[in-house]
């Protein structure tokens, strides 16, 4: 069958080769995985099941449910953001599609989006499907990963016409704090660049709260703010993500993805009412056992003379490898069975480095990183 | 959060954590964390280090059973005086005053039934404070000391994913 351009010419993800190298062998450990390794609270799974034994199989609103969007504006109060759940919410099935519609609602063919990478390997493409032009902003190892203005000007950001902040970052692990986002939102003011925030792992942060660019003065009408249930609720699965922002920005999101989308999968609606509900303690007891995590994977790779700075968001941590980190990834994949992933998969800037996941045992973890060790030393 | 309390939620995860896995962990030196395990043992907050084991899976395994335990107190003998008397049985492995219909609950750990049931009609209804006693055999254990007792979870995630 003849394929449209766009479908032909967009990139194969960089991740696809490891995935293919890592299920070709099954002895492997992984710490390439991007998802929790818990499952989703019990009571917000028995919630979903409830539902579908009432029957709830029908669509909800396209917004989404308003029990649920009310929810989500209550639990946005925690980050200092205020939506009205009426008009400025809207939920989405998962945050990946809430960020296609942020970019399908904002850009226009030949609109240039600038993307700080490493960054998490959708927003590319995504851009390119909306008509848009990716501008790569690099961030640097120095500045652990954050955003600064000076890279912003270094790459010729100030002509752009939407930024991509994706804070606590998948693959660094990097966060922000409100002075850092000071700098990066009065760039946006002064040169009327609006901002898609990707806050999924905003519930995942150790040490200081999550800070977000759209509550910097003046900035939260040019901000999509997207979050999601996948990350901090152990909901991947469930697919279930939303978006706040402006009454325009929202509705015009929602213009599309009732054509597109109609509505939200209904099932994890109800289990999300009682994620946001009740489940606030097991969320902070992951955070507890992921931080446990951290410091240990940290402390290891450090000890091993793989320099990593200390992430303060996600589960993930950012050794540096120094040189080829696929050769290096691909070498240890092969010489001690564990699956990392190479940082240049993310874009410029995260070459010589791997992006290590922690979300997996802590009993994994030594092991893992007792391969790595040896690796390293025999190298 | 203070050391202590930091490394009693490591400990009460697993037990077996090293000390220098344990500082790892919490961002604590090696010596703070055995100075907060001292602290923590001198204190009586930590009592001692036990297996989780699911007796049913070893042969010549052992029997548990709940013991519901009514008491009549007098002057001379309040509630501490009869739980010092019951927790010095060995069979004894834990042992809860209780609000409720009774007034002691007693997890009693014994060899067989018969082992279990010689130990509550012989040493523990006899006692002139004992009322009434009603014993539960576990029969079936799932879950304890926080633990699922079932054949790990494959994990079903993709081993690489974005």
């Amino acid at each position: 069958m003849r394929l449209s351009d766009r479908a032909r010419t967009l990139p194969e993800s960089g991740i696809r080769k490891f995935f293919e190298l890592a299920e070709a062998r099954d002895d492997v450990i992984s710490l390439g995985v991007g998802e929790p390794d818990f499952s989703a609270p019990w009571s917000a799974r028995t919630a979903a099941i409830d539902s579908l034994e009432r029957g709830k199989t029908s669509y909800t609103a396209n917004r989404g449910m308003a029990a649920l969007r009310e929810r989500i504006a209550d639990h946005h109060e925690r980050y200092a953001q205020s939506y009205d759940p009426a008009e400025e919410v809207l939920v989405t099935t998962g945050a990946s599609e809430a960020v296609d519609l942020a970019f399908r609602a904002l850009v226009d063919p030949g609109d240039t989006v600038a993307v700080h990478e490493p960054t998490y390997i959708s927003y590319g493409p995504g851009i390119e499907l909306a008509g848009g032009e990716r501008l790569t902003v690099p961030t640097r190892a120095a500045d652990d990963f954050a955003l600064t203005r000076e890279s912003l000007e270094a790459a010729g950001a100030a002509d752009a016409d939407l930024l991509v902040c994706c804070y606590p970052n998948n693959p660094t692990g990097a966060t922000m704090t409100d002075e850092e986002l000071a700098e990066v939102a009065a760039f946006c003011r002064d040169n009327e660049i609006r901002v898609v925030a990707d806050e999924i792992y905003a519930a995942l942060t150790y040490g200081e709260d999550h800070a977000s660019i759209a509550t910097q003065p003046g900035m939260r009408e040019r901000t999509v703010v997207v979050n999601g249930f996948s990350k901090a609720y152990a909901m991947t699965g469930l697919r279930l993500g939303y978006a706040l922002g402006p009454t325009e920005a929202i509705d015009a999101m929602n213009r599309i993805h009732q054509y597109t989308m109609l509505s939200a999968p209904t099932t994890p609606q109800y289990a999300a009412i009682e994620a946001l509900d009740r489940c606030d303690g097991e969320v902070a007891e992951m955070v507890e056992e992921y931080n446990r995590r951290r410091r240990l994977v940290v402390s290891r790779f450090n000890e091993m003379g793989l320099d990593t700075f200390e992430p303060g968001g996600a589960f993930y941590a950012f050794p540096e490898c120094g040189g080829d980190d696929e050769a290096f990834a691909e070498e240890l994949l092969e010489a001690q069975g564990v699956a990392v992933v190479p940082g240049s998969v993310f874009g410029e800037g995260g070459e010589g480095h791997l992006r290590v996941s922690y979300a997996t045992s802590m009993r994994e973890l030594k092991e893992a990183t007792d391969r790595i060790a040896a690796f390293v030393e025999g190298r | 959060m203070d050391a202590e309390r930091e490394v009693l939620d490591v400990l009460a995860r697993n037990a077996r954590e090293d000390i220098d896995d344990i500082a790892a962990q919490t961002g604590l030196d090696a010596a703070a964390v055995a100075d907060a395990i001292d602290a923590l043992e001198a204190d009586g907050v930590v009592h001692g280090y036990q297996a989780v084991v699911d007796w049913d899976r070893v042969d010549e395994g052992k029997i548990r059973a709940v013991v519901e335990i009514n008491v009549e107190l007098d002057r001379e003998t309040g509630y501490e005086q009869v739980a010092d008397r019951i927790a010095k049985f060995p069979a004894v492995d834990a042992l809860h005053l209780v609000s409720g219909d009774y007034d002691f609950a007693v997890e009693v750990l014994g060899e067989n039934m018969q082992d279990v049931s010689e130990f509550i009609s012989e040493q523990v209804a006899p006692m002139p404070a004992v009322t009434q006693t009603v014993t539960h055999y576990i029969m079936e254990t799932y879950k304890d000391g926080g633990i699922r007792f079932e054949d790990g979870d494959d994990d079903d995630r993709l081993s690489v994913s974005p």
